[in-house]
């Protein structure tokens, strides 16, 4: 009640993002993604459609993966918000870099929060998981070949 | 040639860390403080006039400095016919098309204006079809006549009619070619309008500083054109404007002329040279920005007996939408390719662009051959099926070859244009062609193949040029900077590659300048065609010879001989004879300094450049002329499992063998051909843009739009063939387009097979499929 208050009284929010605290000040129809971008300088998260159908914006929530332009910046408030540039040198993204899994690289943070969340998830996942995981992100340059193979190098690790 | 240091090795992008963890900047990427924020108001019918608009209750909103109207410029734009006003100028000719531009210091407040800036309309007739243009339903350009050509011989339009342009082929003696024809058949396909759905949605911003110095941050693959148009349309001397690019998230084609640049400046101008910044939604980058053309041709193809072709007639007529744009431009390019990769004799083609009251087109992958192609082979099936001839054998026997000439009447030569024969051969085995083209799996299950050629060159104007510098740093290692826009294809890590080679260096030690700076960055012509490793390559090869002979220059001195018997490799320059006779790079690149201190030479600096040779426009009457230096020739293949109880049908596999020249970076070159098959299949299957009866268009998102996603793309095979184009890089040619050409073709043959019906459309979903059997069942 005592955060609310506050958040009423001076439109100031804390969030916790890639595990630092951060405080934002928000309208309550701000876009997480936008929050992000514009005022944090997170600009991993791309916008693709603000309309939750490419993917691009993807980041985790408590580990899940959501669409950023699917929530809003309040309702972050809580939970811990990981974006692509929370992750550094991890196996995954060495996989995407050697397998070429992405070409002009716009969608690319959301493939590999995505995948990232699935492999931490579904650590044993299976080709009919990784697909409907998967298909919640759009890539408009590769062939997704590439993408399923980064995807699966790094849970065939497992 | 031994090319073992870094061409023909998968070397991964030079920027791929930074895509990898959101650290790659694109243009939507940039923000800061005083930066305003613009939102288009954007017309709700497709054809109107304009009777008024109250800008009034906008301005009111409190941040709200401007709302920019036609008025503010009235003339009109255009890459090669001057048709389009980039705000609408007392009427509307699409849905979507920029009415208003808001200015103001928030988003938020900009989009709320946006809202209360009250159009007035009054609505006329819809050209909703090529149909009805022909039929002249209404007109969308009565002053046809008096709009500008920016080339001249390239624009025969027919004012009084919807028609802005009509390209003529005239080859041979159709008299003679239809008598040695002894089977004809004539086919008719109709392929709708469909978007580029880059992942980055089309963006711009701009501001002009206090000495009037304008600067234009965009997204797009032509710096240089739009610093040309800008000056051009504006009257501003050409130093007075710099078009800055940083990493692009996707263009095939779609960024290439000028729209949201002239826009921004624009909204910029309105307030006083303070920056702007204008995003396109989704939906107005589906509805107000260009989008790739829709075809209707008919195909008359005849044949002796035996298989041999002897005469075409073909007509197309390219939906351009509202404007031409490209338009004109690809309408002349499928002319010039209308044959296909095929050698025929007799050629009689008409290709009109025709005006509609659908959105504008502008270049997309393939610049129009992924439809024309459409066209020549599902009538090279039914020809095959006409003549009970195979039909991978149909084209093998009349596959285009060095000695035969092309529609313009270009001769060919194994350089220019390479192995058509081999890519089929290759394909064949590939997709396993002999098992059989339709083979029924199960009760109501049929597994079937199609195949489809292809070929391209570019449509490059005779002057297009490249640059290349080269500057060295103190240790040795050098930067590369060039005038070609990185688009996801990978092509600073391709000239890098090239650079390497040349200089047989190691390429970590060579720096890409990844964003193009008009003012710093040497020109190239614009990121298109599949031409831009071909041209900048050229350039970075000559910058490279001009680089050896300056390390030379001053090497020779300092080991004491002539710079003749000097080579360059490993970072050091040394003695052919002795390699352990060397000095190294960073020892002279910047000057050599004796152990008493004084010094000779100075920094080397490289420099190269290109331009095309021996490129001609095409004649009016006949079509002769040189469009592009090469072509880049292929195979493809498609298998699809059919359900003939619904229709519903998976792509299982596809194929494609391209003759590349030499495959640069073949990781690359697979990602890049695969990339392209799968917009093509998406473009076969489903993609399209859907208009209601009054020309609004009804599917612009992505919720709407289906894109194929991860998982339904089938088994890709990709080969490639290799025949040196003589004058390219290490004998590359440009196949960056060329993998979604022959899918949709390739697709509609599989499933004409399977369902055994013909399918001379897209998208073939599986109602359309269902429409057609029973077309021909009642």
């Amino acid at each position: 009640m005592l955060e609310t208050q506050k958040y009423v009284e001076t439109g100031l929010l804390e969030l916790v993002v890639n595990g630092e605290k951060r405080s934002v000040m928000v309208r309550p129809a701000d876009l997480l993604l936008d929050v992000l971008r514009d005022q944090l300088g997170l600009t991993g998260a791309k916008p693709g459609c603000k309309n939750g159908d490419c993917g691009a914006c993807t980041i985790l929530v408590d580990g899940w993966p959501i669409k950023s332009c699917l929530m809003l910046a309040v309702e972050a408030v809580g939970h811990e918000i990981t974006t692509v540039e929370g992750l550094n040198g991890t196996p995954l993204q060495q996989a995407f870099v050697s397998e070429f899994a992405f070409q002009c690289g716009y969608c690319t943070s959301g493939f590999i929060i995505n995948c990232q969340a699935l492999a931490n998830i579904h650590p044993q996942a299976d080709e009919a998981i990784i697909r409907e995981w998967l298909q919640s992100n759009l890539c408009r340059c590769t062939g997704y070949e590439e993408i399923g193979k980064a995807i699966l190098s790094v849970i065939s690790k497992n | 040639m031994e090319t073992t240091l870094a061409v023909g090795k998968s070397i991964p992008k030079k920027e791929s860390w930074d895509k990898v963890t959101g650290a790659a900047k694109y243009n939507t990427d940039f923000n800061e403080p005083g930066l305003l924020h613009a939102w288009l108001v954007t017309s709700l019918y497709s054809h109107a006039i304009i009777k008024s608009i109250d800008k009034t209750k906008a301005l009111e909103i409190p941040g709200v400095l401007s709302v920019v109207t036609g008025d503010s410029m009235p003339r009109l734009t255009g890459p090669v016919l001057e048709d389009r006003p980039p705000l609408a100028i007392g009427r509307v000719r699409y849905f979507g098309e920029p009415i208003a531009i808001v200015v103001a210091d928030s988003l938020t407040r900009a989009k709320e204006a946006a809202g209360l800036v009250y159009v007035e309309y009054q609505p006329l007739p819809t050209v909703n079809s090529v149909k009805e243009a022909l039929e002249e339903k209404s007109l969308l350009h009565e002053q046809l006549a008096t709009y500008r050509h920016q080339k001249a011989n390239e624009i025969f339009s027919l004012p009084g009619t919807n028609i802005a342009n009509h390209i003529k082929i005239r080859k041979g003696n159709m008299t003679r070619g239809w008598a040695e024809s002894e089977v004809v058949v004539d086919s008719v396909v109709k392929l709708p309008q469909s978007v580029h759905a880059a992942m980055e949605p089309r963006n711009a911003r701009a501001e002009i500083k206090p000495d009037g110095k304008v600067i234009i941050h965009t997204s797009t693959q032509g710096p240089y054109d739009v610093k040309k148009d800008l000056s051009y349309y504006f009257n501003l001397e050409e130093s007075k404007i710099v078009v800055l690019v940083p990493l692009v998230g996707g263009g095939f084609g779609g960024k290439t002329t000028s729209q949201l640049e002239i826009l921004t400046l624009l909204a910029s101008k309105a307030v006083h040279g303070r920056p702007v910044k204008l995003v396109e939604s989704r939906e107005q980058d589906f509805t107000s920005s260009p989008g790739h053309l829709g075809l209707e041709a008919r195909v008359k193809l005849g044949a002796t007996r035996e298989g041999l072709l002897k005469a075409i007639e073909i007509t197309c007529f390219v939906n351009t939408g509202a404007y031409t744009d490209s338009g004109t431009k690809m309408t002349r390019a499928m002319a010039a390719d209308c044959t296909g990769p095929y050698n025929i004799e007799h050629v009689h083609g008409d290709a009109y662009c025709v005006y509609t009251n659908h959105t504008y087109v502008t270049a997309f992958r393939s610049f129009g051959r992924l439809s024309h192609t459409f066209a020549i082979e599902r009538a090279m099936d039914k020809l095959a099926f006409a003549l009970g001839i195979d039909p991978l054998e149909l084209r093998l026997k009349n596959a285009i070859k060095p000695g035969h000439f092309t529609p313009t009447a270009v001769r060919l030569n194994s350089s220019n244009i390479g192995n058509l024969s081999a890519c089929l051969e290759r394909l064949k085995k590939l997709i396993n062609w002999n098992e059989g083209i339709r083979i029924v799996t199960a009760h109501n299950k049929v597994r079937a193949k199609g195949i489809s050629c292809l070929w391209k060159t570019s449509s490059s104007p005779p002057n297009a040029t490249a640059g290349a510098i080269i500057t060295f740093n103190r240790d040795g290692t050098l930067n590369l900077n060039v005038g070609a826009v990185e688009i996801g294809m990978g092509i600073k890590t391709a000239l890098a590659q090239i650079l390497s080679e040349k200089l047989q260096m190691d390429i970590n030690k060579i720096n890409v300048v990844m964003e193009v700076n008009t003012e710093t960055s040497p020109k190239h012509w614009k990121t298109v065609a599949s031409m831009t490793g071909f041209m900048v390559g050229n350039a970075v090869l000559d910058a490279a010879e001009d680089v050896i002979k300056q390390l030379c220059r001053t090497a020779a001195v300092v080991l004491r001989c002539p710079p003749e018997v000097l080579q360059v490799g490993g970072g050091r320059v040394f003695m052919k004879a002795d390699p352990d006779i060397f000095v190294e790079f960073k020892n002279i690149v910047c000057g050599y300094e004796y152990p008493d201190g004084s010094s000779i030479g100075g920094e080397i600096i490289g420099r190269g450049n290109f331009i095309m040779h021996h490129l001609l426009p095409m004649d009016p009457e006949t079509g002769r002329g040189r469009l592009g230096p090469a072509w880049a020739v292929g195979a493809q293949a498609v298998e699809v499992e059919l359900d003939m109880l619904d229709y519903n049908y998976k792509i299982l596999k596809a194929a494609t063998v391209i003759d590349a020249g030499k495959v640069l970076n073949p990781k690359n070159a697979r990602g890049v051909t695969m990339g392209g098959m799968c917009m093509g299949l998406g473009y076969g299957c489903r993609e399209a843009n859907l208009y209601d009866s009054g020309g609004v268009r009804i599917n612009p998102q992505f919720r709407t739009y289906h894109l194929i996603r991860f998982g339904e793309n089938p088994e890709y095979l990709v080969d490639f063939v290799e025949t040196p184009q003589v004058d390219a890089p290490y004998g590359m040619r440009g196949i960056g387009e060329h993998g979604i050409i022959g899918m949709p073709a390739a697709l509609a043959n599989a499933l004409s097979a399977a369902a055994q019906v013909n399918l001379d459309f897209t998208p073939l979903t599986p109602e359309a499929i269902w429409q057609a059997k029973k077309e021909v069942m009642s």
